[in-house]
Formats: C-alpha cells, sequence, structure tokens
C-alpha cells in the first residue's frame, strides 16, 4: 500500500513536470497558433542550464556553480526564454513552418551541443549529483516522493493559474484574435510579431523550467532524455487534451503519460529482455497512429477550444485542395 | 431567337451553409451574344458567375450549358464542358512564361491541335507574340488580361465567362478591352460578363441583367438599359444598405 | 586541406539534394513541410534491401557488374524500391494527408506529418531493429584522379545517377504538360482548377516523383554509408535547409542547395571534426532566414 503511494506520487510527478511542457507547448501553439517541433531542445536548455548553475564544483567541466536551487530554475526560465525569443525573430515574420522547421534544428543543435560540447554539458555521460530539493528525506522514499509530488505540484498550479489568468488578460485576447485573424495579424505587422515572439518566448522559459524541475528531480541528465521523442509525447499529450486549453493540457499529460508507462510495464512484463528495445519501438508506432487517428477523428481533442475554420483569403486554396481528395 | 448557350435557373450559392450569397438569380444567354450582368457592389455578382464556373458551392437551382446540366460539375471540368472563365485578379501564372500561360491551358486539346491553336492566339493577340518568353507576372495589366483571355479561348469554349475584365485597368486599356471583347463575339464566340463600369459594358452588350442581393431583379436591351429609371433606382436605392458586404467574395 | 571533400561533399549533396528535390515540390504544390519525407528514404532503402535479398535467394549469387560493388540485382530493386516508397506516399496521402488538407488547415498537415514519421520509423525499428546493415560489405579500392582526390567506382556511377535523375525530373517539369500543370498548381492552385487541370492527378504525380527520388537517396545512403531506420530522419533537416536554400519549388535550386550543404558539411567535417556536421545545416538555414528567406532561386510569396 504504502508502495503503491509511492509509486503514485513519483508518477504522478513525471506527469505533473510533463504537463509543464505542455502548458509552454499550449501557450505557443494553442493560443498563438506557433508550431514547435523541437520543444525537447528548450526542456534540454533548461535541465543543462539549471544543472550547471547549482552542481557542486567539477574539474571536467564548467563550473558547476553550487547556487542555490532557485537561482538554477531562475536560470533556466531566463535561457529558455531566449533561446525561444531568438528562434521566433528569425522565422515568425516567415512562413509558419519556417518555424517548425527550425525549431526541428533547434532541436537538433541542442542534442549535438549535448553530446560533444564535454567541456560544457559533460557529453554523452550526462551531469550527475545535481541537488534535490528533499535530498535529505531520501532515505524515506515515500516522504521524499511525497514531497518532490509537493513541489512540482506547487509549481504546475502556479504555472496554471498565471497561463489561465494570461489567455484572459488582453495580452492573451490579442494572441487569440492574431491566431484566428491572419488579415489582422498582417495589417498589424511588426506589432504582431512582437506579440507572437513574446508568447513564443514565454512558452519556452516554461519548458526550460520544466526541464530544470525534471534534472531536480532525478538529480542526473544525459543528452538521451531529450530526444524528438519527447516532443513527439508532449504534443499527443497537447493533442489529446485539446490544444487551448491549459485543463485539457494538463489532463492530457497525466492521460498520456499514464498510457505510456503502463504499456511500458506491460511490454516488459509480456516480452523478453532482449525484444523489448522492439516492443518499445512498436510502442512509439502505436501513440504515432493514435496521434494521426486523433486529428483525423476528433482534432480539438478532449477540452480543445480551437474553431476549425479555414484562414481568411485561404478559401480558395483550401476549396482548391478539397476537391483533390475527393478522389 | 436562337438557343440558349448557358441557362442558369434559380441559382443559390455560398461559402459557407446557411449563408447565401447568390439568392435565387437565373439568366439565360443565347448563341453569339454579349450578356452583361450588373449591379450595386455587393450584390454578389462575382459569386454569381463563380458558382457558375464551379468556383463557389451551389445550394440550389441548375446550371445548363448546351442543354447539359453541368450545375455539380467540379472547376476542373468546366473548360471540358466548354465554359472557359476569366477570373478578375491573379488571372495568370506570374512566373510561367506566356506561352507556357497558353500552354497549361491546352490540356484537353489534341496534341496535334495545339500549335496550329497557339499560332491563331498569337495572330489574334499580337501583343503577346513580342512577350512569348517573357514572365507573364512582368507584363502591363492590359497584356495580362489579354493572356487571360487567349488563355480561356484557346480551348474552343462554347461560352467564355469573364469577371470584371476592366477592374483595375488605366482607361486606356479599359476600352481596348472591351474592344477585344466586341473582337471576339465577332468572331462567334458568346460571353458573359460581370462589370462595374455599366457604361462600357452596355455599349458593346447585347442584353443585360441587374443582380441585387442575389436575385435576378431586372432584365432588358443593353443599348436602353443605359437610361432605364428601374436600374438608377436599383442602383441607387440600394447603395447605402448592405453595400459593402461580400463584395469581393 | 585536401580536396578530398570535394567529392565526399558532392556525394552527400547528392543525396540531399534528391531528397530536397521532394520536400520542395510537396511544399510548393500541396503546400505543408513533409516531416516523413526522411522515413520514405529509410522505407525505400530497406524496401530495396529486401528485394536484393529476395533476389539473392532465387538465383543464388549474382557477380557484381565489373568494377562496381553491385550487380543487376540491385538495380532491379532499386526500381521494385523506388514503386514500393512512391505507392507508400500515395497510401499515406490516401489515408492521412488528404483528409487533413480537406479541412484547410496546413500546419495540422505538418503536425500528422512528424506523428507519421515517428510511427514509421518505429516501425522499421520494430522490423529490421536499430542495427546497421549494408548492400554489400565489399571494400572497394579508390582510385586517385589527381589532386589528392580518390574516387571509387561506385561514387562514380552514383554520381551520374544523381545528373541523369536531376535533368529528368527538370525536363519533366519544364517541358511536359504533367511539369505545366506542377507548376501552375504551385502557382495559383484556384486558376489552376479553372484552367482545367485535375488537382487530384497533380498530386499523385508529386507524391510519385517525391516517394521515387527519396527511395533513389536513401539506396544511395545505403551503397555508400549504411542502413539504419534513422537513416531518413538524419537527412530531414539537410533536406529542408537546402530546399529553403535553393529557394522553394525550384527543382534545380533544391539540388544545387544541397550541393552546397554536402561540400559545407563535407569540409566542416575535414575542418573541425564529423559529431559537428549536422550543425552545418542550421547554421546555413538561419542565415538564409535572416539574409534571404526567399532563397537563390525563390520568389517572393504573393
Amino acid at each position: 500500500m504504502i508502495d503503491l503511494i509511492g509509486y503514485g506520487a513519483f508518477f504522478l510527478t513525471t506527469a505533473l513536470i510533463f504537463s509543464l511542457v505542455t502548458l509552454g507547448l499550449n501557450l505557443q501553439w494553442g493560443l498563438t497558433g506557433l508550431f514547435n517541433v523541437g520543444l525537447a531542445g528548450f526542456v534540454a536548455i533548461g535541465a543543462y542550464t539549471s544543472a550547471l548553475l547549482t552542481t557542486p564544483d567539477d574539474a571536467a567541466r564548467l563550473g558547476g556553480f553550487g547556487l542555490p536551487i532557485l537561482v538554477g530554475w531562475a536560470g533556466a526560465m531566463v535561457v529558455g526564454g531566449i533561446a525561444a525569443a531568438l528562434t521566433g525573430m528569425a522565422t515568425l515574420r516567415l512562413r509558419s513552418d519556417y518555424l517548425a522547421i527550425t525549431t526541428f534544428g533547434v532541436a537538433v543543435v541542442v542534442q549535438l551541443v549535448a553530446l560533444n560540447a564535454q567541456k560544457l554539458t559533460g557529453g554523452p555521460f550526462g551531469i550527475g549529483f545535481i541537488p534535490r530539493p528533499f535530498g535529505s528525506l531520501a532515505e524515506t522514499p515515500l516522504l521524499f516522493n511525497l514531497s518532490n509530488l509537493a513541489v512540482v505540484g506547487a509549481v504546475t498550479l502556479i504555472a496554471y493559474l498565471a497561463l489561465e489568468h494570461l489567455s484572459r488578460s488582453p495580452w492573451g485576447r490579442v494572441l487569440k484574435a492574431l491566431r484566428e485573424d491572419e488579415r489582422a495579424a498582417i495589417s498589424l505587422g511588426k506589432s504582431a510579431r512582437f506579440y507572437r515572439v513574446q508568447a513564443f518566448a514565454v512558452g519556452g522559459a516554461i519548458m526550460a523550467l520544466a526541464g530544470a524541475l525534471q534534472a531536480h528531480f532525478t538529480g542526473f541528465i544525459a543528452p538521451d532524455n531529450y530526444l524528438p521523442i519527447l516532443t513527439f509525447q508532449v504534443w499527443v499529450m497537447l493533442i489529446v487534451g485539446g490544444s487551448g486549453s491549459n485543463l485539457g493540457a494538463v489532463i492530457g499529460s497525466i492521460l498520456v503519460w499514464g498510457i505510456w508507462a503502463g504499456s511500458g510495464t506491460l511490454t516488459s512484463v509480456l516480452f523478453a529482455p532482449e525484444q523489448q528495445a522492439r516492443a518499445a519501438s512498436l510502442q512509439i508506432v502505436a501513440i504515432g497512429v493514435m496521434l494521426c487517428v486523433i486529428l483525423l477523428i476528433r482534432p480539438n481533442g478532449l477540452f480543445g477550444d480551437r474553431p476549425r475554420r479555414p484562414r481568411f483569403g485561404k478559401r480558395e486554396k483550401a476549396a482548391a485542395i478539397k476537391s483533390s481528395s475527393g478522389s | 431567337m436562337s438557343e440558349a448557350v448557358l441557362d442558369v435557373r434559380d441559382l443559390e450559392a455560398g461559402y459557407e451553409p446557411g449563408v447565401p450569397i447568390v439568392r435565387g438569380a437565373s439568366i439565360t444567354v443565347r448563341k453569339g451574344e454579349i450578356v452583361v450582368v450588373l449591379g450595386p457592389n455587393g450584390a454578389g455578382k462575382s459569386s454569381f458567375i463563380k458558382a457558375i464556373s464551379g468556383l463557389v458551392p451551389i445550394t440550389g437551382g441548375t446550371v445548363f450549358l448546351d442543354g447539359k446540366d453541368i450545375t455539380a460539375a467540379p472547376a476542373h471540368t468546366m473548360v471540358r464542358l466548354g465554359l472557359a472563365f476569366v477570373p478578375q485578379t491573379e488571372n495568370i501564372f506570374p512566373l510561367m512564361s506566356v506561352e507556357d500561360n497558353l500552354r497549361v491551358a491546352c490540356g484537353i486539346l489534341e496534341r496535334r491541335e495545339i500549335p496550329a491553336r497557339m499560332d491563331e492566339m498569337y495572330a489574334a493577340f499580337p501583343d503577346l507574340v513580342r512577350q512569348r518568353r517573357t514572365a507573364a507576372g512582368n507584363l502591363s495589366g492590359g497584356q495580362r488580361q489579354m493572356l487571360a483571355v487567349a488563355r480561356a479561348l484557346i480551348v474552343h469554349p462554347k461560352v467564355l465567362v469573364l469577371d470584371e475584365p476592366s477592374a483595375g485597368l488605366s482607361p486606356k486599356f479599359v476600352s481596348m478591352v472591351f474592344e477585344m471583347l466586341a473582337g471576339i463575339r465577332k468572331s462567334g464566340v458568346t460571353i458573359l460578363l460581370v462589370e462595374q463600369n455599366a457604361k462600357a459594358a452596355l455599349a458593346i452588350g447585347d442584353r443585360a441583367y441587374v443582380l441585387v442581393e442575389g436575385k435576378d431583379r431586372h432584365e432588358g436591351v443593353a443599348s436602353e438599359l443605359w437610361n432605364d429609371p428601374v436600374v438608377a433606382e436599383l442602383y441607387l436605392g440600394q447603395r447605402p444598405s448592405r453595400a459593402s458586404k461580400g463584395g469581393a467574395a | 586541406m585536401s580536396l578530398q571533400f570535394v567529392v565526399d561533399g558532392l556525394l552527400t549533396g547528392s543525396m540531399i539534394g534528391l531528397g530536397a528535390i521532394g520536400v520542395t515540390l510537396t511544399y510548393s504544390i500541396l503546400r505543408f513541410s513533409n516531416f516523413a519525407h526522411g522515413d520514405f528514404m529509410a522505407w525505400g532503402t530497406y524496401a530495396t534491401l529486401a528485394v536484393v535479398s529476395a533476389i539473392g535467394a532465387t538465383f543464388g549469387k549474382v557477380a557484381p557488374i565489373a568494377p562496381l560493388s553491385f550487380g543487376w540485382p540491385l538495380l532491379v530493386a532499386l526500381v521494385v524500391g523506388m514503386a514500393f516508397t512512391a505507392l507508400l506516399a500515395l497510401l499515406l496521402d490516401r489515408v492521412l494527408f488528404s483528409r487533413l488538407r480537406s479541412q484547410g488547415q496546413a500546419i495540422i498537415v505538418v503536425m500528422a506529418s512528424f506523428g507519421a514519421s515517428m510511427a514509421l520509423r518505429s516501425l522499421l525499428e520494430f522490423t529490421f531493429s536499430s542495427r546497421p546493415t549494408y548492400f554489400s560489405r565489399a571494400i572497394q579500392i579508390a582510385m586517385p584522379v589527381g589532386f589528392g582526390i580518390r574516387i571509387t567506382p561506385d561514387q562514380i556511377a552514383l554520381l551520374l545517377l544523381t545528373a541523369v535523375l536531376v535533368l529528368g525530373v527538370h525536363l519533366l517539369m519544364t517541358r511536359t504538360q504533367t511539369g505545366r500543370a506542377m507548376q501552375a498548381l504551385s502557382q495559383n492552385a484556384a486558376l489552376a482548377r479553372i484552367v482545367g487541370i485535375d488537382v487530384a492527378s497533380v498530386v499523385r504525380v508529386t507524391w510519385i516523383i517525391g516517394g521515387a527520388l527519396a527511395c533513389v537517396a536513401g539506396v544511395m545512403i545505403g551503397i555508400l554509408v549504411q542502413i539504419r531506420p534513422f537513416m531518413g530522419f538524419d537527412m530531414l533537416l539537410p533536406m529542408f535547409a537546402a530546399a529553403i536554400l535553393g529557394g522553394i519549388g525550384s527543382i534545380p535550386g533544391a539540388v544545387l542547395g544541397g550541393l552546397i550543404i554536402g561540400l559545407a558539411e563535407a569540409g566542416a567535417v575535414q575542418l573541425i571534426g564529423a559529431e559537428w556536421r549536422a550543425a552545418v545545416s542550421f547554421i546555413i538555414l538561419m542565415a538564409v532566414l535572416f539574409v534571404r528567406p526567399i532563397g537563390l532561386f525563390g520568389v517572393r510569396e504573393r
């Protein structure tokens, strides 16, 4: 029973960290319509920044600086936000696909740096000894897990409330308006772009914070944590929950993480150890198919509010392509 | 009286369900005629001929071309059925040469027929000959309109449908375009056109309809309509209300 | 610095360029960036490998064609693989992309392609495992051709094949009715329908060309490097960068962009080290987006 509660707390902590990433993505995509296919990169930036700032000094690499954990988290948000802002500034004046391609590239480059810049990131072995908020409680796993959950839960709740407030504020209404009406966005020109860069940067900062939380929760990070599969999982979480809804983002994350962890346990029970790598790839296939099916049959997810209306002026083109799909 | 080439009965059409722009419009175009559709801004003229050409979803009524029901025909089959449409704007492929703009429209012609048809078009529009290798996006407004019309004519349409061919052209080009249309009619092509420039259009037209709020409200011989008080009333009476809605759609 | 990087760069550039043709066509005609394109490459390569094995099982060992490392079975298999990849692309369009396109939001299609990419690649891992494999384990002797450059017969043959294919696609695009219809659709979809172009058939041709060329690019990687489920996914960023560098919609641009990126990568490998290769495309991509987002041969969007 105690074990179960402990596992439940552990599961929920991970799920809530995912929720935080999904909330960041929801601000970028759900509210603002910006497509980020490299969010794993921003999560990684947060994790590495906080790790560098807070770990004890290590002769083999830059830092660590042994700063307090909260400074690490703040640093993660600043660096993640700046990285996202730069990405946005490079691409937001162009077609939406360019942002997708660029963010994809950001994730590739972050992965390269994590792997190869040993002096900064510890290379393939990653960074260990990241201080944990309740490290002294590690002797009693239950208490440790529950206190972690409390911290992550509190951070997620704050982020959730802040985002809810933001999306109802005039700022959030402008973002929504820009998402819905391309014509208005174009006529606003530079200032519209500035709004979008802000939203993208705040979203990136939230993702980075989630990465930092995760790093301090596990105490150890490595490049493998931030592969494209992470990006993919978070997208599925947002789409299942329904883009545009913060509540949907949180519930979708818990739900999808539940399915993911559950099917992972199932494969480890059902398949022999040497077959498990293959079984894990089948798990990804299943989730990929799920994403496509949801997009096809329930594009608004469970809680989504995103109206599916063609953009102004695209009618002709949309109709043109439509007629082609009939045959 | 000769037979109807194009016969539109009680047409209803619109982009979104429940929001009709064309609300029960009927017209007839007979062989060899130029028929003009006039109307105040926002009357749905443009949507009306786009619906006929398969570009705006039709929700009611019928369109007959040469006695054949083409109401549900997809837009890309219209040229094969004999209806060639010239949109008001963006009616050429800007990055393709003049020659390729014409050739790309020849998809429904027999292969061996194409060179002769191209030559005929160049003969009819000599301005285009010198520009045949130029990217169409570099042509002047009047030349673009010529190219768009030549591209529509190259497939021997039964009826040529034009959406405001004079829109956006300088006065010099406007008269050139209407002279061109009069010449095309002389060669035996039937023409349906929508025009804001009522005076110029009525000068070359045989008959005209006045479309108001998506319905045909008045019909008459083109040369008489210019001084027809009913037309003035329909125009002026409608102008203050609803004038700005959906005009360009 | 040895000039060997020129040969390496041209070869990498050929693979990127052939892939980028498909990317640029999908982008300009179907109006979305297809993240599953790299996985078409990988699927085509594994399909070709499967056919080679099947031929080997049926006819026994076949001697390679004189100086090359492969014999006629690979050529036959390549043609089958190209057809297979084209069918795969058509199938994916039928069940997924075309349905989402009809809903009118291009970026949803991009997302679906990302999901499809994950699923396709993992399905390869499931079927063939993630261990690398090869068409042939024979080692080829590279011939010196002066200036310190060495090149193998396989490499010469593949460069020639690329040249022939690129020329073929270019002629198709500029000299045939199908090609003109593709250009027309990319420039103005509504007008294309008005002039009688059947959008559905042009879309089919686009997938067939893109899929078939992706397969060739993948098989080149298979012959010269190795076959892995991730082989195509790793090419995605260079292909996008090449398509954007060349100017979206331009076939010569995509190929030239591919060659430039290939040469830059090969140069970087010599100067900085192989581990940073993947960053080259990103740097070039960012430079293009800041300096000239329409690319070398691109035209401002209307």
